[in-house]
């Protein structure tokens, strides 16, 4: 399981609008580099995550190899009530990862 | 003689032959071209016209090391059910890939802004492109130098 880092506050106002940091670690081999015989090393990034406020998605991003390593995405919402914001990863070789983080609204 | 006429067109042979190698290996990856980034977003602003503006994209101008530069995007937009931001692409000139992120929105992202890190393979021009709600695309077109880029790390492994 890739580790993963995402930054949420703990506690909002109704309205306001918070920003989530997100990071997981990953290669985001970009499928353009050889090894020393010339071999090219296959693709293997995350292209996909999406994030979901209480089960309703809310962001949903599709990334490229010219995302750089260990993914950072960061992006805004609006804060409407408590409950848990989630994240899920997705990406080359079946690979998949969630994260999950609880925000109380005020 | 014999023998030396054999012993030259085997140094021919060579020569030809390293010739032929080094050729091989200064073929790099191909790249992405002014013209397959136009493609790229014409594949998804389609006919649409895009005009300049209400886009920004915030990075520094001049980047030591292109494998992770930190960009945010952000639209002018007040977010709401009626008039929001529904995407925003990123793309590149001579990366091999023009492609960068694409990113869907909606109104309750309360704010039009990403941030990311992304590799960068050349001294280049990054276009970011937005559409609004009503359809309309706007967009903004950054210059960066890249004084070490990214995807040159061959031969490491």
């Amino acid at each position: 399981m890739a580790r993963t880092l995402i930054n949420v506050p703990a506690k909002a106002k109704r309205g306001e609008i918070i920003a989530i940091k997100t990071l997981i670690s990953h290669t985001m081999e970009t499928g353009f580099r050889h090894t020393n015989l010339g071999v090219r090393i296959p693709r293997d990034i995350i292209d996909t995550l999406i994030c979901t406020y209480n089960g309703e998605e809310i962001f949903r991003t599709r990334l490229h190899p010219a995302i750089a390593a260990n993914p950072f995405v960061t992006f805004h919402t609006v804060a409407t009530e408590s409950g848990t914001i989630g994240f899920r990863w997705t990406g080359d070789k079946g690979f998949s990862a969630t994260a999950s983080a609880k925000i109380t609204v005020e | 003689m014999g023998e030396r006429l054999t012993g030259r067109s085997n140094r021919r042979q060579f020569l030809a032959a390293a010739g032929g190698a080094a050729l091989a290996l200064t073929v790099r990856p191909a790249s992405a071209t002014p013209a397959a980034m136009t493609l790229a977003i014409r594949k998804v602003a389609g006919e649409s016209e895009i005009k300049p503006g209400k886009v920004k994209i915030d990075m520094p101008p001049l980047v030591e090391n292109g494998n992770a530069v930190t960009m945010t995007v952000s639209v002018d937009s007040p977010m709401t059910a009626a008039d929001h931001v529904k995407s925003i692409h990123v793309f590149t000139e001579r990366n091999p890939q023009p492609n960068v992120i694409d990113v869907s929105l909606g109104p309750r992202a309360g704010r039009a802004s990403i941030t990311t890190r992304i590799r960068l393979a050349d001294t280049q021009k990054i276009t970011a492109i937005a559409q609004l709600s009503d359809g309309s695309f706007w967009s903004d077109s950054i210059e960066v130098i890249i004084t070490l880029g990214a995807c040159l790390e061959d031969n490491l492994i």
